[in-house]
């Protein structure tokens, strides 16, 4: 086994044995407490919290996916070319609009909960799906194109046996950085009520207990890391069908 | 087979194709030779509806091309492309079967055709049906492209420019592969080149093309001897004229009775072959073989000499 899959072995051991045996850390967070303070987030369970905070990402992310790559077939199609700059000044807004103004603008009109965490969460993930899948989808060799219309492929052969296949490899890079960029910024849903390790972070800021955002934090990290890793090997799986010449 | 009547394709203001008019005999080669931005490609694209005419139209058999959807036309018309296109993510063997597959064929038809086609363009299937197109050697990608232009049976092949981007040795061989497999299969090949030798070497009828408009179209000899003008022939050549011409004869043609005690040559090699191994030898007449190895008769440097002007 290289170093490299003992350390992804290594990280995803600490992450599920924190997670399911979360008091046997803590002797190691005791340190941080003052006043006997807890430490240990004992106000809910931590697994729970953490496949809640996943659940939330991983249902944006299929929004996300299911609209920036709808909207980059679209706009990549001749049909579609003129909604190019539209679609892009929508999916930059989605963007560079803070997800915590998301979340202040969607509470008064679908409530607190998980709701306008899912709706901050999709517009935030728009963006590096939908220019991947137009950048994929403009990398298809132009002979190849010429040869799949001149086999008699019609567009939407072509694009479902050609274009998007080789357009894969890039549009899961866009998924795997919406996804991870996410899973850090879905601590913020818990400011609206929504389930996910920001809890913790919250009440140990609340609390002033170190140990509490450590372990906030420290979950998120390991998750967001372990996700980005396991779906590059996934990409690069993919990608060795397919050479980039 | 191939009707093409007054084709005009303009973009804006540019005439690109210019009232092009010409008939491609049914299992012939037939070469639009042509410098670059003189229109032959998109002429050819105009065949297979890859490029739609601005006027004029295109007759296969008889019916228009335009009497039915471009894609499922395409699907019965073979072509090739330079630097041949082949998808990248599909093995060699779902590369050549992209056309029947979209034709709908039973699969063992589809698996007999591919090992069929392999074997023919000497890809044994065991090692190479399985693999992806960048691991064959350009040689081999080329033949692929060709195979997968030929799996749905098309009475018709359109090549453009197929063999540009070959080495010359690869070259030489693609074009002897694709004279032996249009002979095999008697398909009706249309291929587009800027290369006149190639031209010459492969066309039973040549179009010359400049500038959007179709100068000549003959067979080669009347292209040297009867150039239309005087484009023609600079683009035929004018230095090496009575060597080409000699070079489409071929010797079982141009055969005389008798015997020789020059070098043995076969029937089958052009006179421009046989001048050169005499003129190599320092001799005076050749023997000519048939293709059983027997005699046929003899020719001289005389009678060869004979033949290299109008």
């Amino acid at each position: 086994m290289s170093f490299a899959n003992l350390l992804r072995l290594a990280a995803l051991a600490l992450l599920l044995t924190f997670l399911l045996s979360p008091q046997s850390f803590a002797p190691l967070f005791a340190p941080l407490t003052h006043y006997g303070a807890p430490p240990i987030y004992d106000q809910g369970n931590l697994l729970a919290l953490a496949l809640a905070q996943l659940g939330t990402v991983l249902v944006a992310a299929a929004a996300s996916t299911l609209v920036a790559v709808g909207l980059g077939i679209l706009v990549t199609r001749p049909v579609g070319a003129q909604f190019l700059p539209l679609s892009r000044t929508l999916v930059n807004i989605g963007q560079t609009f803070p997800p915590v103004a998301v979340l202040a603008v969607a509470v008064p009109l679908v409530g607190f909960g998980e709701k306008p965490t899912l709706i901050a969460l999709f517009a935030y993930g728009l963006l590096p799906i939908f220019e991947n899948t137009i950048a994929g989808l403009r990398s298809c060799p132009p002979a190849v194109l010429e040869a799949a219309r001149g086999m008699g492929m019609s567009p939407a052969q072509r694009l479902r046996r050609v274009e998007l296949p080789l357009a894969m490899p890039l549009i899961l890079e866009g998924i795997r950085l919406s996804l991870v960029i996410n899973v850090g910024t879905a601590t913020i849903g818990s400011t609206v009520a929504a389930k996910g390790l920001g809890e913790v972070i919250i009440a140990g800021l609340l609390s002033s207990n170190t140990a509490f955002i450590l372990q906030g934090g420290l979950v998120t990290g390991l998750m967001a890391v372990l996700l980005y890793d396991a779906l590059a090997a996934l990409e690069r799986r993919l990608s060795l069908a397919v050479p980039l010449d | 087979m191939i009707r093409v009547e007054k084709l005009t394709k303009r973009y804006d203001a540019t005439t690109v194709v210019d009232d092009v008019s010409f008939e491609v005999e049914r299992n012939s080669i037939t070469v639009v030779v042509g410098t670059s931005g003189s229109g032959k490609s998109t002429l050819l694209r105009m065949i297979n509806r890859l490029v739609e005419p601005s006027s004029g139209r295109v007759l296969l058999d008889g019916a228009d091309t335009r009497s039915e959807p471009a894609h499922l036309l395409r699907r019965r018309i073979g072509y090739v492309i330079q630097g041949n296109g082949l998808f990248p993510h599909r093995t060699v063997a779902e590369n050549v079967a992209t056309v029947p597959r979209l034709l709908g064929w039973p699969d063992e038809r589809i698996q007999a055709r591919v090992t069929e086609l392999l074997e023919i363009f000497q890809l044994d299937p065991a090692l190479y049906a399985g693999v992806l197109p960048h691991q064959l050697s350009g040689g081999q990608q080329q033949r692929v492209g060709v195979a997968r232009a030929l799996a749905a049976e098309p009475a018709v092949l359109l090549m453009d420019e197929p063999f540009g981007a070959l080495d010359p040795i690869i070259r030489a061989k693609a074009q002897e592969d694709l004279l032996a497999i249009q002979r095999r299969f008697g398909t009706t090949v249309v291929l587009v080149t800027h290369d006149m030798d190639e031209a010459f070497h492969l066309g039973h009828s040549i179009a010359v093309m400049s500038e959007g408009r179709l100068l000549q179209y003959d067979r080669p000899a009347t292209l040297l001897t009867q150039p239309a003008d005087s484009f023609v022939a600079r683009m035929t050549g004018l230095s090496d004229r009575a060597l080409k011409l000699l070079a489409l004869t071929s010797a079982g043609d141009a055969v005389l009775p008798g015997e020789s005690e020059g070098p043995r040559v076969a029937s089958s090699a052009s006179l421009r072959e046989v001048l050169s191994e005499l003129l190599w030898r320092r001799a005076d007449s050749a023997l000519v073989l048939g293709e059983d190895g027997a005699p046929r008769g003899q020719l001289t440097v005389a009678a060869i000499l004979a033949r290299a002007h109008p």
